[in-house]
């Protein structure tokens, strides 16, 4: 079942077609990569389901309900989430405070004024459990500028997850970190996210990792879809090793 | 479900019970004149209380703040005048109300907006006011202003009153556990509102705006509320400020009076709680002895402000704390 639909979304900067009239579906449940060379549109299709942009037409769907026009606020309760590719995080708060946050917004907490923060013990806990699910147990308490770039990845996604999205789009999350790290990182937000029972879109480069992980692999090339399939299809379409993978059959 | 204290939470509140001893004193150690300087500290302590919550935590830098000082000013002078109030708890209750709704007017024009341009609509909307007191006069008293005597005001609902020709010390010692314990009151406020849910937030919003827009939040009603509740603690200071002053004129309302609280912010430090109040406290002082000393006081202040964003970025509060970071790493080092 569909829990995502775009249609012909379109957004263009001048004269380059960034997002070429999509038609992208995202099925319930799956854990789906989104890749394609630089200037392909990936972040642009993200960032327009997102609401970080407006289309210049199409239209976006959200368990059949239309969210083309929708405010960010309006698209988050309707269970879209999202990282960043360069990480965005409260550096002058600590870790903890990064990801409550997310939580007093989810629950409609954020307006409470006369009421300290950390002696909302659900939040807390909440934020605690949350963090060491991804890792972050031991960092609480330190700021978040003073992570690792590993783990501020982490954390970025660990923000999005407390806002428990029904979809979860996570921008390269291995971006920038060491090969190692980029395995961690991987492993640790997939089992959280699967455990979870939420949808994952994730934009990636490596294709070690996005055949690894991936239920299901979608292609975009110069704004369009250019090949979507399980993982083994893709890794054997000429189309794909010819503009992607630099293993032209032909050649 | 609540959880316990932390202890940092209550060594806080000890060292905040030491501070707040030693001010219970004054007036019983130093003489009327400096406990009336110290009441106008507090009553700019306020202020700065209020300020900060938009610099410091919000990330904005208002320049009008002289608006709700002086709106909490005229609606004592105005109540008094022409209403015959007396009552201080009611020139408070009006104070509040007059500020509170200018700067939520005020609010909806300039939040939508940030640095620079936020900055000059704050300035610009103040001076609309300054323009008005002037031109009003027959409301305002024009640059003469409106005077608040003291001896027309009176504390805890009529109890307390200053009769008589030499009541003044009386008013001065009175009036400064007055404006003491409206200082507790706000401290203790502002205290929870930074470290409540709204005060995280803001404090998210000042760090990385398009994060937490992506978490739902809708950046610019937090922004309304922060300048609503900064314009209230200013216009409260102002209304506790007139009775000390005893006259209130356009000037307080002008800009320099808005410079005044960006000083505070800068001389304490806006990183931290307590910078601005202490800023403000010190302000006071230095303007008043530099007033006395010299009659190019603005050059000093002037030279003091350039000395301490070049050496103490963090101010006097923010590099104490720093110092006092770097010493117990120190000893922590060497034990």
């Amino acid at each position: 079942m569909s829990l995502l639909r775009t249609e012909r979304l379109r957004k263009r900067f001048g004269e380059t077609r960034a997002v070429d009239d999509v038609d992208f579906t995202v099925n319930e449940g799956e854990f789906l990569s989104l890749v394609g060379t630089n200037g392909a549109g990936k972040t642009t299709l993200v960032n327009l389901i997102s609401a970080f942009l407006s289309p210049d037409s199409g239209r976006i769907f959200i368990a059949d309900r239309d969210i083309t026009y929708a405010p960010v606020d309006e698209r988050i309760r309707a269970g879209i989430a999202r990282s960043f590719q360069l990480v965005n995080l409260f550096d002058d708060l600590s870790v903890l405070d990064n990801v409550a946050l997310a939580i007093f917004a989810r629950e409609g907490k954020s307006r409470r004024i006369f009421r300290l923060a950390e002696r909302d013990v659900a939040v807390t806990q909440e934020a605690v459990e949350l963090l060491g699910q991804f890792g972050l147990g031991g960092k609480a308490e330190g700021l978040a500028g003073g992570l690792a770039q590993g783990e501020r990845k982490l954390l970025d996604v660990a923000v999005a997850y407390a806002l428990r999205p029904k979809l979860l789009f996570l921008d390269e999350p291995t971006s920038g970190v060491s090969t190692r790290d980029k395995a961690q990182i991987m492993d640790t937000v997939s089992s959280v996210v699967r455990a979870g029972g939420v949808t994952a879109v994730v934009v990636e480069h490596d294709m070690d990792v996005v055949f690894k992980y991936s239920d299901r692999v979608v292609v975009m090339h110069e704004g369009r879809f250019l090949a979507d399939g399980p993982p083994e299809a893709i890794r054997n379409n000429a189309d794909v090793a010819k503009y992607l993978l630099g293993t032209d059959a032909d050649a | 479900m609540n959880a316990p204290l932390a202890p940092s939470l209550v060594r806080r509140a000890a060292a905040a019970a030491a501070v707040l001893a030693a001010l219970l004193v004054v007036p019983a150690v130093a003489g009327t004149y400096q406990t009336q300087l110290l009441t106008y500290g507090l009553t700019l302590a306020i202020a700065a209380l209020g300020f900060n919550l938009l610099l410091g935590y919000t990330g904005l830098l208002s320049f009008g703040h002289s608006a709700y000082f002086g709106a909490g000013a005229y609606a004592v002078a105005f109540m008094m005048r022409y209403l015959g109030v007396s009552s201080m708890e009611l020139f408070m209750l009006g104070g509040i109300a007059f500020s509170a709704a200018l700067s939520a007017l005020f609010g909806i024009v300039c939040v939508r907006h940030t640095r620079i341009f936020f900055a000059i609509l704050t300035l610009a909307l103040s001076q609309v006011l300054w323009t008005l007191a002037y031109k009003f006069f027959w409301i305002t008293g024009g640059t003469d202003g409106l005077r608040v005597p003291f001896s027309k005001v009176t504390l805890l609902g009529g109890l307390v009153s200053f009769p008589g020709p030499d009541a003044f010390e009386k008013f001065i010692t009175s009036y400064y556990y007055y404006v003491l314990a409206a200082f507790c009151v706000c401290v203790a406020l502002m205290w929870l509102i930074v470290h409540s849910p709204f005060g995280k937030t803001l404090q998210a919003i000042r760090d990385n705006e398009t994060r937490a827009r992506f978490l739902g939040v809708r950046i610019w009603r937090y922004r309304w509320l922060a300048f609503l509740v900064s314009g209230i603690f200013t216009g409260l200071a102002g209304s506790l400020w007139v009775p000390l002053n005893g006259l209130t004129t356009p000037d307080v309302l002008y800009w320099p009076q808005s410079g005044k609280f960006v000083f505070f912010a800068v001389l304490g430090g806006f990183r931290n709680f307590t910078g601005p109040m202490v800023g403000a406290v010190i302000f006071n002082y230095l303007e008043v002895y530099a007033v006395a000393v010299t009659e190019y006081w603005q050059l000093t202040l002037g030279v003091i402000l350039i000395a301490l964003v070049t050496f103490l970025p963090a101010g006097i509060v923010g590099a104490a704390a720093r110092l006092v970071d770097k010493l117990k790493r120190r000893r922590g080092a060497a034990s």
